[in-house]
């Protein structure tokens, strides 16, 4: 029996507004409402609800036997209370059938697994736990910003308690070994579930290619080469960008009618639908899949130079994560929410310069050119560094910080303390009159440098 | 194939882009092989370099028929032409120009600049081209820019030979709209005369097409290059503390010098480590002096005076940042020459040059706020000065006349219904 597992990365990074370097320290509001909502609406409209409705057809029509993944970017989910609540309501109504199951991410959509192992796990972990609160799922198997993953990473989304991970099935890592199986990670306990390229792209951006040799791409024709893989082989994971449903291919290609179409041909193939967690459940294979150097799902390199490929993103992602230790300290709500959304992997896929010089292909998005991606980006950061260092300035070490904010935030918790055992003291002032004495003065005395601390951090 | 060309300059003796252009092109052109050019400028100095082409100087071509010894033309003439090639001139008079003023020979004293009497000299020049086209052996024409449409125009109604014309720029770009009228009807009638439209820029190819009523199918773009630097290594940059910030240029209305100023002001607000420096001189020098003092960055603006040969060169490869905040400029080959040295180039877009470059700042010329935005980047943030650097200079040093000359044949093949 062979198998297809679907699964569809949704994510949209809230656009920032033009800045200019004059606004730096005076404007801290970085993003393009207007830009925001009209974006997240197009989507929402020509994707998210009709695909949905495609989706939850085929799982009512197939008592449930049609089954798909989705990981949704924290960032996106945000938008989408605020503009399309709907959207959200649809994705409850799909997971509530039972059939879908929701893939763990770092809640930005950022590059932190590779620059910062702790804001990669904070991240993961409220992305988490924003599913759950939402739709009451808790992911267990994970899907990496851009499928970029290495052994390293894999080891982070171990220990953060997942089970699996998908990732890309590049042809310079499997060597002469197939995508369609299950792998491990060589030293724990991870199942890997490589994405299968060929078949992927062929409805991602070939279905809407009237050049493409197969065109046009049928159900049946589709579900042919699935049931067509070699014996031994039972999966194929098919991941997309969910754009693909209305937004790459449009409505009139006939995308939505393919999919509809799918289960009737899987039936009459037995080929049958799963989720990442039941492939996982069922695999057997033991062979190792390794990988150093992270690869990503981009472009036909499957590396990161589409992020930080250039000097232009170096800069900008060195300045960025140079911070970040401190920008866990903090307690300020705006710096934190900036924070986040300034970490979102477009900013940096905007500055890429590979397609540049003659090439048709705009990766530039909202900016007329990488370099102006790359200004209007420094300006909004050189703006976000300084208002971290005003809370927390440069000149403190991270250590001495961290000490110094530990006193001021247990001050309360220790007055309380103090004064609770004066109180004790006090109450047993008549028997033991002489054991007062000394500790009045020195509960007095307590709060004050204390507060000379607080003082001078502020100050500074 | 043998291409008959008019121009006006030719280098080492150049006023403006035309020569350089001129002189990129008939080189690029040469690397053919097949390609046989004739180049007639008003009045050659005997240094330019004939290697791949041949110069008529007009000022040694006879329009009235003189009786001469073979020595006396070798002693007049002989530095810039043969007499033989002065007597086979002579046999092709045919027509009475007696009314023109005339040397000894029979020759024509061409300034070969830009001198009052211009109008005048443009019909003397015509007067030429009609010996030239009577002697024949070419298979086109090629007149660049408007003084040499005429002669182009008389050559082509004489020997019958399609007519390719060169717009290096218009009359629209030189005067911001209020056109010479006289002017434009010299443009118009070249246009309306040409087989063929070359244009310097998409934005040229526009004016063209609008502005004098020319049929898209003949207007084709063949965009301008540069001639790589021979002596690249011998420009560093010297480290200073202040960054440099550069316009170059003639200081008049179509560079828009103002706007310099004012995101030079804009800048300076923000940021202290960086010097402007305005190279060039020109009509709107003195207002740009006192727009400097009124926004009070006298100090941190500096006026060059008028630069030459390898002191541009070296005053490019010194500065930071280049920026040509053109008004309107058919191509502006400037900018290629500071990313040719490495510097970081700001250009506006509605300069043609902006069309064919990626690494470079484009904004609109009146967009002070991104004139400035951008200025800050580059000086500020190294990442930006870097790539800019390098990948500008790579870039533009894939940028051949070579290639140009190529798209230039493949118009005349088509002129000529030749494949």
């Amino acid at each position: 029996m062979k198998s297809i597992c679907f699964f569809f990365q949704l994510h949209q990074p809230l656009r920032l507004k033009r800045y200019r370097f004059f606004e730096i320290g005076t404007d801290h509001y970085y993003y393009n409402d207007f830009a925001n909502e009209d974006s997240v609406r197009y989507l929402a409209d020509n994707c998210y609800l009709p695909a949905n409705r495609t989706l939850l057809e085929m799982i009512q029509n197939t008592n449930g036997k049609f089954k798909v993944a989705f990981s949704i970017s924290g960032v996106l989910l945000e938008q989408l209370e605020q503009y399309a609540p709907e959207v959200i309501d649809s994705f409850k109504e799909l997971v509530d059938t039972g059939s879908v199951e929701l893939l763990g991410e770092p809640y930005a959509h950022s590059l932190s697994a590779l620059y910062d192992e702790n804001e990669f796990k904070a991240q993961v972990k409220r992305h988490s736990q924003k599913i759950e609160s939402l739709f009451g799922q808790t992911p267990k198997v994970f899907c990496n910003t851009e499928l970029i993953y290495s052994d390293e990473i894999g080891e982070y989304i171990s220990k953060l308690g997942f089970k699996g991970a998908l990732l890309e099935g590049a042809r310079h890592i499997l060597g002469w070994k197939s995508a369609n199986y299950t792998y491990k990670h060589p030293y724990v306990d991870l199942t890997l579930l490589p994405r299968n390229t060929e078949m992927s792209d062929n409805i991602a951006f070939r279905f809407s290619n009237w050049g493409w040799d197969q065109y046009p791409l049928t159900a049946d024709k589709y579900i042919n080469w699935v049931a067509d893989m070699k014996d031994g082989e039972d999966f194929m994971v098919v991941g997309m960008n969910y754009g693909a449903l209305g937004i790459n291919n449009h409505a009139d290609s006939g995308i939505f009618e393919f999919f509809k179409a799918l289960p009737y041909q899987a039936m009459i193939k037995k080929v049958n639908f799963m989720t990442p967690s039941e492939v996982i459940a069922k695999s057997k294979n033991d062979d190792v899949l390794t990988t150093g150097e992270p690869i990503s799902w981009a472009d036909e390199e499957k590396d990161l130079s589409a992020w930080n490929g250039n000097d232009l993103q170096g800069e900008a992602l060195q300045k960025l994560y140079a911070v970040s230790e401190r920008v866990r300290l903090c307690t300020d709500r705006a710096i934190k929410y900036d924070w986040l959304n300034l970490q979102a992997c477009d900013n940096f896929y905007y500055m890429s310069t590979k397609h540049f010089a003659g090439n048709t292909i705009a990766h530039t998005g909202p900016y007329e050119s990488p370099y102006e991606a790359f200004m209007n980006y420094m300006n909004i950061l050189s703006d976000f560094l300084q208002r971290v260092d005003e809370q927390y300035p440069t000149t403190i070490d991270n250590e001495e910080l961290n000490s110094l904010l530990k006193t001021i935030n247990n001050q309360e918790s220790q007055i309380v303390e103090l004064e609770e055992e004066i109180a004790k003291l006090k109450a047993g002032k008549k028997p033991a009159k002489a054991k007062e004495e000394p500790a009045a003065p020195k509960a007095k005395a307590e709060p004050k440098p204390k507060k000379a601390v607080a003082k001078k951090t502020t100050k500074k | 194939m043998n291409a008959l060309m008019f121009g006006w300059e030719f280098p080492p003796h150049i006023l403006g882009g035309l020569g350089t252009a001129s002189y990129g092109l008939t080189k690029g052109m040469s690397k053919q092989g097949d390609m046989n050019i004739t180049f007639v400028i008003p009045h050659p100095h005997g240094d330019e370099d004939q290697s791949f082409l041949h110069i008529i100087g007009a000022n040694n071509v006879p329009i009235v028929w003189k009786e001469n010894s073979w020595d006396h033309v070798n002693s007049r003439i002989g530095k810039t032409m043969h007499p033989d090639e002065y007597f086979q001139l002579r046999d092709n008079i045919r027509y009475d120009f007696r009314r023109i003023g005339t040397d000894e020979l029979g020759c024509v004293n061409f300034s070969g600049v830009y001198p009052k009497n211009l109008m005048e000299e443009i019909s003397n020049y015509e007067a030429v081209a009609s010996v030239v086209a009577h002697k024949g052996g070419f298979d086109i024409i090629h007149s660049h820019d408007w003084l040499t449409y005429p002669a182009g125009i008389f050559a082509k109604h004489i020997s019958g030979k399609p007519l390719v014309i060169h717009v290096h720029a218009t009359d629209f770009d030189r005067s911001r709209g209020n056109v010479n009228p006289q002017v434009y009807d010299i443009e118009r009638r070249g246009m309306d005369e040409a087989d063929h439209i070359i244009c310097v820029s998409n934005l040229t190819r526009q004016t063209v097409i609008e502005k004098y009523g020319q049929n898209p199918a003949k207007v084709s773009t063949v965009h301008n290059a540069v001639e790589p630097l021979a002596d690249r290594d011998s420009f560093q940059k010297t480290p200073r503390k202040d960054k440099v910030v550069t316009f170059l240029g003639r200081i008049t209305m179509q560079k828009g010098p103002e706007y310099f100023v004012e995101a030079a002001y804009r800048v300076l607000q923000k940021t202290r480590n960086v010097r402007f420096v305005m190279a060039g001189s020109g009509d709107m020098m003195n207002q740009m002096i006192h727009l400097a003092a009124a926004r009070n960055i006298a100090d941190k603006f500096h006026f060059t005076g008028f630069l030459r040969g390898k002191d541009v060169t070296e005053m490019l490869s010194e500065s930071d940042v280049y920026i040509m905040p053109s008004v309107s400029e058919p191509f502006g080959i400037s900018p290629l020459e500071a990313m040719q040295v490495g510097t970081p180039t700001i250009v506006s877009k509605q300069s043609g040059c902006a069309e064919i470059l990626d690494n470079a700042i484009k904004i609109d010329y009146w967009d002070i706020d991104a004139m400035a935005d951008a200025i800050h980047a580059i000086v500020s943030y190294p990442a930006m000065y870097k790539s800019l650097h390098e990948m500008g200079e790579d870039e533009v040093n894939r940028i051949t006349w070579e290639a140009a000359g190529r798209k230039v044949r493949a118009i005349y093949n088509k002129v000529l219904g030749w494949n």
